[in-house]
């Protein structure tokens, strides 16, 4: 209908956008009829999401314009920032942010420039710094899932682990089986993802190429090619980010240093 | 430091250690000859545990120096100390699998696998003859104790370290370790260092007592005499 009123572009995504927003209101109000008060809340998350998105978009446009080179420094500037998010995971462990930044850096980055060689993701910046994006955004989500359960395994087995090392253990024999736990654990939601893929949930990509015309066939295999690519980095990222932050817990005398807080000996 | 063979087996010099500010460990000096039997008495937050800890490395002194057999243990890799100076734990800290599998661990970091005649004879020591491939799920307290210790044996240690080691343990539990662990230093003349809380449990266990108090050494000497000497701690 309303296509009817705005022609196509900004007037008419404004005007979906308002509708939207009424909706959101509305659902809000009916809350409040049930004394549930969000009012507050869903206003300025609505005005807040708004202008979020829509910097991004001007930003997007304007990044679109720019030469192919120019989508290198977007991806690194996004990794840097998945690495800053994932390493507030592992706060407490020392260098966290340069594991976090390596493992998604070369997890999502060695993907990102095998999958582009071999042409399935296009070198264009249109198709590149999206694609891209959403490696970098679930090898964060990894990176941190696998080192908040590697401090989680690590400090639940200080005396495992201390009775390992006291036995003449490496450090890495002394922690292994909590490098497995964690690197498993982090890619359970990537394996629970692609299993479920077109059964529980359309994603984002596919739903947005059918919108946008593509043939839906072509559109479901480009998204399996998406998860699959998702799963790789994921992976690489967890594998890397567990194996570097393992030796960070250990001292050079090869001393448990990752330990809760309470726990030490009298 | 040179190898002294005749010297004292283990020897602390200044010892100490600092967390944070807060030190747990203050300048303790002691000598251990082979074939010693020292327990380690005082009261909870003395230091005892953190001084055996600075012993194999698994905590590092800030202060002073140790020396295994004449030599800083700073010069020695910590894997190769740990073999040399064994620990048997409060806790028995199995790992999953079979009893057989937590006596081989130590060995199998060097590279060796212990025959299955080995294993069993450690077991033997232990009282637990034929428990080779028990998961070790199926052990009670005392019996995955005997294995901690066994698996510690099995490293054949110069030097044996007890922190509290049956004081997880159940009273008639605490009793059958501690007479085994009596029996197995007497028999294999082991140099061992034991921390307890228990006065008695050291006049059982140890012919040198050593008092510690504030991360400090209050004293140390032959046990009778420092057991006799000492108020109620």
């Amino acid at each position: 209908m309303l296509n009817r009123f705005f022609s196509e572009g900004l007037e008419l995504g404004l005007a979906q956008a308002a509708v939207a927003a009424v909706l959101a209101l509305a659902v809000m109000l009916l809350a409040r009829e049930r004394k549930i008060h969000v009012e507050r809340e869903t206003v300025i998350a609505l005005v807040r999401g708004l202008i979020q998105i829509v910097i991004v978009g001007s930003f997007l446009a304007l990044l679109f314009q720019g030469p192919r080179w120019s989508s290198i420094l977007v991806l690194a500037g996004m990794m840097a920032a998945a690495g800053t998010i994932a390493a507030r995971r592992a706060s407490g462990i020392p260098g966290a942010f340069t594991v976090s930044l390596a493992g998604i850096g070369l997890g999502a980055g060695i993907v990102i420039v095998l999958m582009t060689w071999f042409g399935v993701i296009d070198s264009a910046l249109t198709s590149l710094i999206p694609v891209g994006s959403m490696l970098i955004a679930n090898s964060m989500n990894t990176s941190a899932l696998a080192l908040e359960r590697f401090r989680a395994e690590v400090e639940s087995h200080v005396g495992q682990i201390e009775a390992a090392l006291a036995l003449g253990a490496s450090t890495q024999t002394a922690v292994s089986p909590y490098v497995q736990a964690a690197v498993h654990a982090s890619l359970i939601p990537r394996l629970d993802s692609i299993s479920s893929l077109g059964i529980v949930w359309i994603p984002g990509m596919m739903a947005g190429m059918v919108l946008s015309g593509t043939d839906p066939v072509y559109a479901a295999v480009y998204q399996f090619v998406i998860m699959a690519m998702i799963f790789a980095a994921a992976g690489l990222t967890s594998v890397l980010s567990t194996l570097l932050i393992r030796n960070k817990a250990f001292s050079e005398a090869e001393q448990l240093i990752l330990r809760p807080v309470t726990a030490g000996p009298t | 430091m040179t190898n002294r063979a005749g010297g004292p087996i283990l020897r602390t010099e200044h010892l100490g250690r600092t967390v944070n500010g807060h030190t747990l460990v203050d300048d303790v000096s002691i000598e251990v000859q082979r074939g010693d039997v020292l327990a380690i008495v005082g009261p909870s937050g003395s230091g005892k545990s953190s001084f055996l800890r600075m012993l194999n490395r698994l905590d590092e002194p800030t202060r002073g120096n140790v020396y295994v057999d004449g030599q800083d243990t700073r010069d020695i890799p910590p894997r190769l100390l740990r073999q040399r100076v064994g620990m048997v734990m409060q806790a028995a800290n199995l790992f999953p699998g079979t009893v057989a599998g937590n006596i081989r661990y130590g060995p199998a970091q060097r590279g060796e696998t212990i025959p299955s005649a080995r294993v069993d004879a450690l077991l033997e020591q232990v009282g637990l003859a034929g428990y080779a491939s028990r998961d070790i799920n199926h052990l009670s307290g005392g019996e995955a104790q005997r294995v901690s210790v066994a698996r510690t044996l099995a490293n054949t240690p110069e030097v044996l370290l007890l922190d509290e080691p049956t004081s997880a343990l159940d009273d008639a539990a605490e009793q059958e370790v501690e007479t085994l662990l009596c029996r197995i230093i007497n028999d294999e003349q082991l140099t061992c260092l034991v921390v307890t809380h228990d006065m008695a449990q050291a006049a059982r266990m140890a012919n040198r007592v050593m008092v510690m108090a504030e991360g400090r050494l209050v004293s140390i000497g032959p046990s009778e005499e420092i057991l006799n000497a000492e108020p109620v701690l």
